[in-house]
C-alpha cells in the first residue's frame, strides 16, 4: 500500500480555487470552502509538457434536440456558450464536454455540436457521454463520433502541463432503480492509470453524473463512486467536474472538490425542490442567466485548479 | 451571496447578478466565512422565476392505461389479464421510455403527449423502468 505523501506545494486544507472569469476582472479564491480574492494568474509557456499555468473550459448538457419549455432553441444557446468561450482573451488549452451532448442520441445532434466546436477552432475537445447519449444504442453512435483515443466504453486519461486528467463514463448499462455506475472494468483501469502517479500530481476527473450522492431519489449520484474516490484520496489535489444536474454546486471533501456545472440548454430544480427533476420552467427573460459555461485556470504555484462559472448573458 | 451549510458541506455558488468588478490582492483564506459574489455566475434554480406548470393531464380513458407524470408511472403497479394491451401516455415535458428490466421489450423515447403500447400475452410479473431516468420503476402483473 502506498503511503499518503502529499507535496508541500499543495494546499492540504482544502483545495484551493481561484476563480477568474476573464472580462470581469474578478478573481476569487476558495480555500476550505471560504471565498477570498487574489491576483490574476500569469500565462506561461505553451508547451503541454512543461509545467505551468493554463486554462481549459467545461461545457455540459447541451441537449441538442430538446425543444420545449423553457428553451425552444438549445442550438442557439449552445452557440452563445461557444461564443462566450471564444471571446476569452486567454485561449483555453482544450474543452471538456461532460455529456448529454445530444437529447436523443441522434447522429445529427452529435453533428451539430461537433460542427460548432470544430468551427470555433478549439485545439482539442474531449467528450464523455451522458445518459441521453447512451440510452438508445448503448452509446455506439456517440463513441463512433467522439470516442477516438478513448479506451473501454469511452474513458480516457491524459496529461497536460503536469496535471493528470481522467475522463470517466458512468452512464453505461444503467439498471432499473439505479444511478450512474462506473463498473468493475473501468475501476480496474482507473487503478492502473493512477498507480504510477505521485501523490503530488494534481488530478482533474470529469464525468457526467456527479460522483457524490447529490440527491439519490432523483438518480443524482454514482453507485460505485466511492471505489473511485478511494483511489483518488491519496492525491493532494483532486478536482471532480460533473454535469447532469444542470446547476452549479460544490462540495469539499478533504482534498477532493466536486463541482457540478450549469447546462447550456435548461436549468433543473435544486435537489429535491419540486416533484421531479424535469426542466425548470424558468421565465424567458431569465433563461440565459440560468445557463452557463465554466473556465478552469490552473496556476502551477498554487498547485490546484481555479474554477469559475459564468452565465450566458 | 454565497451560503455555506456546514452540516451538509454544500457550497452553492453565488447568485452573481451584480456587475461590479474588482481585482484585489490575495487576502487570508480565513478572513471571511461568507463572501459577497460579484461574478455573473449562473443563477441557482431556487432564485429563478418560473412559469405556471402545464395543464393537468386529461383523465385516463377506459382501459389499462399508465400515465407518466412528474417522472412517475401511475399506477406503478398495474394488474391485467393475459392478452391485454397496456397503453402508456407521457405527460411530462421530457421524453421517457418504458423498458423491461430484463430488456425483453422497450419503447423508443416517448415524447410529450406521446404513447406507447405493449400487449402482455403470458402471465407473470413484468418490471420496467425508464432507460433515461432509471430511478423511475414500475411493474405490470399479468394474470
Amino acid at each position: 500500500m502506498k503511503s499518503p505523501i502529499v507535496s508541500d506545494e499543495i494546499d492540504r486544507r482544502g483545495f484551493l480555487k481561484c476563480m477568474a472569469w476573464a472580462g470581469t476582472g474578478v478573481v476569487w479564491t476558495i480555500s476550505g470552502g471560504i471565498l477570498s480574492s487574489c491576483s490574476l494568474p500569469q500565462a506561461a509557456s505553451n508547451d503541454p509538457k512543461t509545467p505551468g499555468d493554463f486554462n481549459f473550459v467545461q461545457v455540459s448538457d447541451s441537449h441538442i434536440g430538446f425543444s420545449n419549455v423553457p428553451n425552444q432553441d438549445v442550438t442557439a444557446t449552445f452557440q452563445k456558450a461557444v461564443a462566450k468561450v471564444t471571446s476569452l482573451p486567454n485561449k483555453p488549452a482544450f474543452l471538456l464536454h461532460t455529456g448529454d451532448v445530444s437529447h436523443l442520441s441522434k447522429p445529427d445532434q452529435y453533428d451539430t455540436v461537433n460542427q460548432m466546436l470544430t468551427g470555433a477552432k478549439f485545439d482539442q475537445v474531449f467528450y464523455v457521454p451522458g445518459e441521453h447519449d447512451t440510452f438508445v444504442d448503448n452509446g455506439s453512435a456517440f463513441l463512433q463520433r467522439f470516442g477516438n483515443g478513448s479506451v473501454g466504453n469511452g474513458w480516457r486519461s491524459f496529461d497536460y502541463k503536469g496535471v493528470h486528467f481522467v475522463g470517466l463514463v458512468n452512464v453505461w448499462n444503467l439498471k432499473a432503480g439505479g444511478f450512474g455506475v462506473l463498473g468493475d472494468d473501468q475501476l480496474a483501469w482507473l487503478k492502473q492509470d493512477l498507480d504510477p502517479l505521485s501523490a503530488s500530481t494534481p488530478v482533474v476527473v470529469y464525468a457526467h453524473v456527479p460522483l457524490w450522492a447529490v440527491y439519490p431519489s432523483w438518480g443524482w449520484g454514482t453507485t460505485d463512486a466511492e471505489e473511485a474516490l478511494t483511489l483518488l484520496r491519496r492525491f493532494g489535489s483532486v478536482t471532480v467536474l460533473n454535469g447532469h444536474i444542470h446547476q452549479v454546486l460544490q462540495k469539499v471533501e478533504g482534498n477532493v472538490t466536486f463541482h457540478t456545472a450549469a447546462s447550456t440548454a435548461f436549468p433543473q430544480p435544486a435537489p429535491g425542490a419540486g416533484p421531479a427533476p424535469g426542466p425548470l420552467r424558468v421565465v424567458p427573460e431569465q433563461l440565459l442567466s440560468s445557463l452557463g459555461v465554466r473556465q478552469v485556470n490552473y496556476v502551477a504555484k498554487a498547485g490546484a485548479p481555479v474554477v469559475v462559472d459564468a452565465q450566458l448573458t | 451571496m454565497a451560503l455555506k451549510h456546514r452540516h451538509a458541506r454544500w457550497i452553492p455558488i453565488a447568485i452573481g447578478v451584480l456587475s461590479a468588478a474588482f481585482v484585489a490582492a490575495c487576502s487570508s483564506p480565513a478572513a471571511a466565512n461568507v463572501a459577497t459574489a460579484v461574478l455573473p455566475t449562473p443563477v441557482p434554480p431556487a432564485a429563478l422565476a418560473t412559469l405556471a406548470p402545464p395543464k393537468p393531464a386529461p383523465a385516463a380513458a377506459d382501459g389499462p392505461n399508465v400515465a407518466i407524470e412528474n417522472f412517475n408511472y401511475v399506477a406503478a403497479d398495474l394488474t391485467v389479464k393475459a392478452g391485454t394491451t397496456v397503453v402508456w401516455t407521457n405527460h411530462d415535458d421530457v421524453e421517457h421510455t418504458v423498458t423491461a428490466s430484463d430488456n425483453s421489450f422497450s419503447s423508443q423515447s416517448i415524447p410529450t403527449d406521446g404513447q406507447y403500447s405493449y400487449t402482455f400475452n403470458t402471465p407473470g410479473t413484468y418490471s420496467y423502468f425508464c432507460a433515461i431516468h432509471p430511478f423511475m420503476t414500475a411493474k405490470v402483473i399479468v394474470q
